[in-house]
């Protein structure tokens, strides 16, 4: 089962002088389980290509198939399997907390699974699913208002609110973009606890390398409307000059590797996270040593 | 969706119409838009739609986008002419039921149709060919004698610039917004009025949220910056009269004397 993408293109405001191409025969797999990145330059396309997930915006061309099922039908039979299908793919916007309405952050929660028409006890059951999946204590938060909170936990009662629909596919547009450092630690390990441990198929767009580089299994790396890379993290950020053509720059930890070899140290540029940096750089700190060390012996 | 909406109708471009100072633009359009009402006779008809002919080709905009700014008042410049055809006493043509045409009607009806047509054209010239900011600041200008007896022109005008400076970015919010929340399975679409009209509720909310967040981030902006209203402000681009705004005068004088000569 998958998200598929077949030779997608999305035209803004055709027929008008404002006629922009913003997406140009993108195909691309999603698998389930994968925790896929989406990497691109401000305006490289990456929010547009977000909104086909679900069907907010219909491509100009091309097809997008969830779990087979095509989401943008032409056949008016077809429609309502189309909708519940694009109802497995939950997506939360940039800056998500500002789409919170309710007066209890139970209720807003709720609003997903109410507007499916779910009887109380089931929406009760969901809201407080969600609220735990989000580290949200269900007991002291549910009748506080949303916007009594903190920007990072306002963030998570939002995304609640999506989690409440049960997405199989959960899209995550900057989830972490505007947070203090430390509600960007806590949710990244929630996502990575959501995909890990609750099986969701996360979809994820940033700008972050960093994030990129300790979360996905998969990136897709965007320029101007097309699609130019489509690889596990290792295979893209290995190529240096891939990312500079998009925008973008080397993750922290592999910009350190690159140093410490032109300084001559000799170690692989393939780390993906501090930890393996680590062990790396006393690995080979530890051959130089020895090697240094028979030197002198001799 | 809701991204397909221009607000206002400016073509960008740098022709003579262009060029002209907005304050010369609004008060000749006035004393036109006067005119029109003043003619009477086929010659004063004839030499002002030969001026807004000659205007619309100076402008350089698009025949067509300036033809389509007739569509929305289509139906009533119709109306309108069979009104007068059936109205108008004079010399009996035919009979439609118990309604006579007359020749004077179909006159009568063309001037009228012709009237309401030039007006609408001389008044989409305006906004074709002058930025909202600019038209702000025209009026802004030409009410500024009206300060002496407490019109307040700046506020008044700073206060539209702010409300044309926002209608894209709230336009931009709410299509956001109305996405977040049919994601999470609200329906915009189906349903009776009443159930349409509740499901807004989830977005007007946090709309109404954002734009009183940003009204307030604006207003604490501009009071860092020292804003205390227009008493002695300057302007970066301050309007000029130039040598076209005279010969635009000039012309506008003679053509109006001409015409109500001709009338």
């Amino acid at each position: 089962m998958s998200i598929t993408l077949k030779h997608v293109a999305y035209v803004y405001m055709p027929g008008t002088p404002f006629e922009h191409q913003a997406l140009g025969d993108i195909s691309a797999v999603i698998e389930e389980g994968s925790l896929t990145a989406i990497a691109g330059h401000t305006g490289s396309g990456k929010s547009t290509l977000l909104q086909q997930f679900n069907g907010l915006l219909q491509p100009t061309a091309g097809r997008v198939l969830v779990d087979d099922v095509d989401i943008n039908p032409k056949a008016k039979k077809d429609r309502a399997a189309a909708r519940a299908m694009r109802l497995k793919v939950g997506m939360v916007f940039q800056y998500a907390e500002q789409q919170l309405f309710e007066e209890t952050i139970e209720k807003d929660i709720a609003f997903g699974p109410k507007s499916l028409g779910l009887s109380e006890e089931e929406t009760a059951e969901r809201v407080k699913e969600a609220m735990r999946l989000m580290h949200l204590d269900y007991e002291t938060y549910r009748k506080r208002s949303p916007l009594a909170l903190s920007g990072g936990q306002m963030r998570r009662v939002a995304i609640a609110g999506v989690l409440a629909l049960r997405p199989k596919y959960l899209v995550l547009d900057e989830p972490v973009a505007g947070l203090d450092p430390r509600g960007r630690e806590e949710l990244v390990k929630t996502i990575r606890h959501l995909h890990d441990r609750e099986h969701v198929t996360i979809i994820l767009v940033s700008h972050n390398m960093d994030d990129i580089a300790r979360l996905a299994d998969h990136v897709l790396i965007m320029n101007q409307g097309r699609l130019v890379c489509d690889a596990s993290p290792r295979e893209a950020f290995a190529q240096e000059n891939l990312l500079e053509g998009a925008g973008l720059k080397l993750p922290h930890v592999m910009a350190l590797m690159k140093e410490l070899r032109a300084k001559g140290l000799p170690v692989r540029m393939d780390c993906l996270t501090i930890e393996e940096a680590k062990r790396e750089i006393l690995n080979v700190l530890k051959a130089v040593k020895g090697k240094g060390g028979k030197k002198h012996a001799q | 969706m809701l991204s397909d909406i221009t607000i206002g109708q400016y073509f960008p471009g740098n022709s003579i119409l262009h060029r002209l100072d907005p304050r010369t633009k609004v008060v000749l359009l006035f004393f036109y838009l006067v005119l029109i009402f003043l003619c009477k006779s086929g010659i004063s008809y004839g030499v002002m739609t030969v001026l807004t002919a000659v205007l619309m080709l100076l402008s350089k905009v698009p025949m067509r986008m300036m033809l389509r700014s007739l569509r929305p008042l289509w139906w009533i410049i119709l109306f309108t002419f069979v009104v007068h055809i059936f109205s108008t006493p004079g010399e009996e043509l035919c009979k439609v039921a118990f309604l006579s045409v007359t020749a004077e009607g179909i006159v009568e009806g063309f001037y009228i149709c012709l009237r309401l047509v030039l007006l609408i054209l001389l008044s989409s010239l305006l906004t074709f060919t002058t930025s909202p900011l600019k038209l702000t600041d025209a009026m802004e200008a030409l009410l500024s004698p009206g300060k002496r007896v407490g019109v307040p022109a700046h506020e008044l005008a700073m206060m539209m610039t702010i409300a044309l400076r926002f209608v894209p970015t709230l336009i931009q919010e709410t299509d956001r917004i109305m996405k977040a929340q049919q994601s999470r399975g609200a329906d915009f679409m189906t349903g009776s009025i009443m159930k349409r009209m509740q499901a807004f509720v989830p977005v007007l909310v946090p709309l109404f949220l954002s734009a009183f967040r940003r009204a307030d981030d604006l207003a604490m902006a501009m009071e860092a910056r020292c804003y205390r209203g227009g008493e002695g402000r300057t302007q970066m681009k301050a309007l000029k009269i130039t040598s076209i705004d005279y010969v635009a005068w000039g012309f506008s004088i003679l053509l109006i004397a001409a015409v109500l000569a001709l009338r």
